[in-house]
């Protein structure tokens, strides 16, 4: 076991605990538990703001998968992943403030609240709770596993040991803090990623002789590499630039984020984190995956793409460093398993048992019913990646795509255009959902069609489903005015 | 009565902002990957060492589209209140 890298990291947990104690001591002070629970009570200012949104959606395949792949591609995929730039800007100007004000209107807490209030339909929030429930539940197993991953390669301890060691840490200070600790820890844990990376790659040059003599290694093993169109020449300019829906202008629709659009405190902070964001998020995209080619005339011949990052780090830096920077994986995807968490269980609580099961419940049980169901659920999903089943990893390939197809239109029409009603959201998610699976496998079996990601076309169809629907069926204009007393 | 409510107006135009400024970041991205990477290896020129194709495309573009980011919100984005006003 190697202890000069195992400290640093140890150290980082310590203080995420500590987040979260404080978060829940702030908690149990708080008037209005629903809002705070799993908002914060709406007050996060800019640089909170950023960074939990740049953490939540930075996964794991930001810093484990994308610079393996950019490793074993070459410039190609970091050219790809270039095009999450635009989520650091994109999410925050098109929800923006309509958002803000419409969820402050409807009293929304969740994007389900959102979806309801705007939609006023029984079905479409069930449909939502549930799409959310089924995805977000196998995005986040998948992640767990990532998770424990990590911690085996560092620590040497048993898979099930790293999984059990992983998931406690996630469990404590969600379920203790709520929404507040998790987007302050993705503060800390973004900060975390941001100098990271930057000490990596400067790390991985000074280690590779320079970029000229990097980018000249590259070009003698494989001049593909340094080529937009990747290793095996096969990333074609249509399969790349798909890839602005599916990481880029399509991140709209994922609830996760869209969720992180209602909490924040005002304007001025909406601006700032604008401006951070679409910084660090480039920033880190960037880094990390140059590293991820950089690394390639490093260490030559790594066959686990996902084991890139943490084999470079302990190659390049020394090892009390390494464990500074591998805690930005870590915390990638600590960030990201504790928002889907969060999300999963305000969809249960929130959004079904207290809109259906029992409305009138009093303050003291949707307490113990939060915790109880974010408990509950983090085993459930402890237990499902110690031997993840068939089914999750299946509905893993899913997850965003499914979620961006079926949840983009309601939200983003739903504000924006007066026309769109219950009818339109139905069909385009329903459309959204199962066009997507049926893709999945025409792909999979025949190649891309027309040569793009297979969530580009559902996103077309659940668009014109929308726009049909809500024009043929009770076309009625709806009223986002205000009603100004006479 | 009803009118529309003020801040809509600002919400609207930041909303086509956003989708311009996406617009103009996609043919950047795209123009310079495709139009200088899709030459020959040997004719690449590098910019501090990186292949020029991906220098502009992904370096300049991202400073750049940072840049156009701080300049819009600075310029162009209102501070509007967020929960509804009580007088009237």
């Amino acid at each position: 076991m190697n202890y000069a890298v195992l400290v640093p990291m140890l150290v980082f947990l310590l203080i995420i605990f500590f987040i979260g104690y404080w978060s829940s001591r702030k908690l149990a002070s708080s008037s209005n538990f629903i809002s705070d629970y799993f908002l914060g009570g709406r007050e996060l200012g800019g640089f909170v703001l950023a960074m939990t949104m740049v953490a939540t959606y930075g996964s794991a395949s930001s810093f484990l998968g994308g610079p393996g792949t950019a490793y074993t591609l070459g410039f190609g995929w970091v050219l790809l992943a270039m095009a999450q730039v635009v989520t650091g800007y994109f999410v925050l100007m098109i929800l923006g403030k309509k958002y803000a004000i419409m969820a402050r209107r409807y009293k929304a807490i969740t994007m389900i609240d959102f979806l309801k209030a705007r939609y006023n339909s029984t079905f479409v929030v069930l449909l939502s709770a549930f799409s959310i429930i089924v995805f977000l539940f196998s995005a986040m197993a998948a992640q767990w596993i990532g998770g424990a991953r990590l911690v085996e390669s560092l620590t040497g301890l048993s898979y099930n040991s790293a999984l059990f060691l992983f998931a406690v840490s996630v469990l404590v200070y969600v379920t203790i803090g709520g929404f507040r600790a998790v987007a302050l820890t993705d503060a800390v844990q973004g900060a975390v990623m941001l100098i990271g990376t930057l000490v990596l790659l400067i790390a991985v040059i000074v280690a590779g002789g320079g970029i000229p003599n990097i980018v000249n290694d590259l070009i003698a093993e494989n001049p593909n590499l340094v080529t937009p169109y990747g290793a095996n020449g096969d990333l074609t300019a249509a399969y790349v630039s798909s890839f602005w829906i599916l990481v880029g202008v399509g991140v709209v629709g994922l609830p996760q984020i869209a969720v992180r659009a209602m909490s924040y405190k005002n304007s001025r902070a909406m601006h700032r984190a604008l401006i951070i964001g679409t910084f660090v998020t480039g920033f880190i995209m960037l880094n990390m995956h140059l590293i991820g080619v950089f690394a390639r005339p490093v260490m030559p011949g790594i066959e686990i793409g996902d084991k890139v990052i943490p084999l470079i780090a302990l190659e390049t830096l020394p090892p009390w460093v390494a464990g500074i920077v591998l805690a930005a994986p870590m915390a990638a995807i600590m960030s990201t398993v504790d928002s889907l968490l969060l999300l999963v269980s305000s969809s249960i609580v929130k959004d079904v048992y207290l809109n259906y099961v029992k409305p009138d419940a009093t303050l003291k049980t949707i307490k113990r019913i939060s915790f109880g169901v974010t408990g509950v659920l983090g085993i459930i999903v402890f237990l499902l990646a110690l031997n993840p089943p068939e089914l999750l990893i299946f509905l893993n390939l899913f997850a965003f795509g499914g979620l961006e197809a079926a949840f983009i239109w309601p939200i983003v029409l739903g504000l924006y255009w007066k026309w769109g009603n219950k009818y339109g959201a139905i069909a385009s998610m329903m459309t959204g959902i199962s066009s997507y699976i049926a893709l999945h496998f025409y792909n999979l079996a025949n190649g891309n069609l027309f040569g793009v990601h297979t969530v580009t076309v559902p996103v077309l169809l659940s668009l014109a489903a929308f726009i049909a629907f809500s024009l043929l069926i009770d076309r009625k204009a709806y009223q986002y005015t205000i009603q100004t007393p006479k | 009565m009803e009118e529309l409510d003020w801040r809509f107006k600002i919400a609207h135009r930041e909303a086509w902002i956003g989708l311009g400024l996406a617009l103009f970041n996609f043919l950047w991205w795209f123009g310079f990957a495709y139009g200088l990477g899709s030459r020959p290896v040997e004719e690449y020129r590098y910019v501090f060492g990186l292949p020029d194709w991906f220098f502009y495309s992904c370096v300049v573009g991202f400073l750049l589209i940072s840049v156009l980011v701080v300049i819009v919100v600075k310029f162009f984005f209102v501070e509007v209140p967020f929960d509804e006003e009580e007088e009237e």
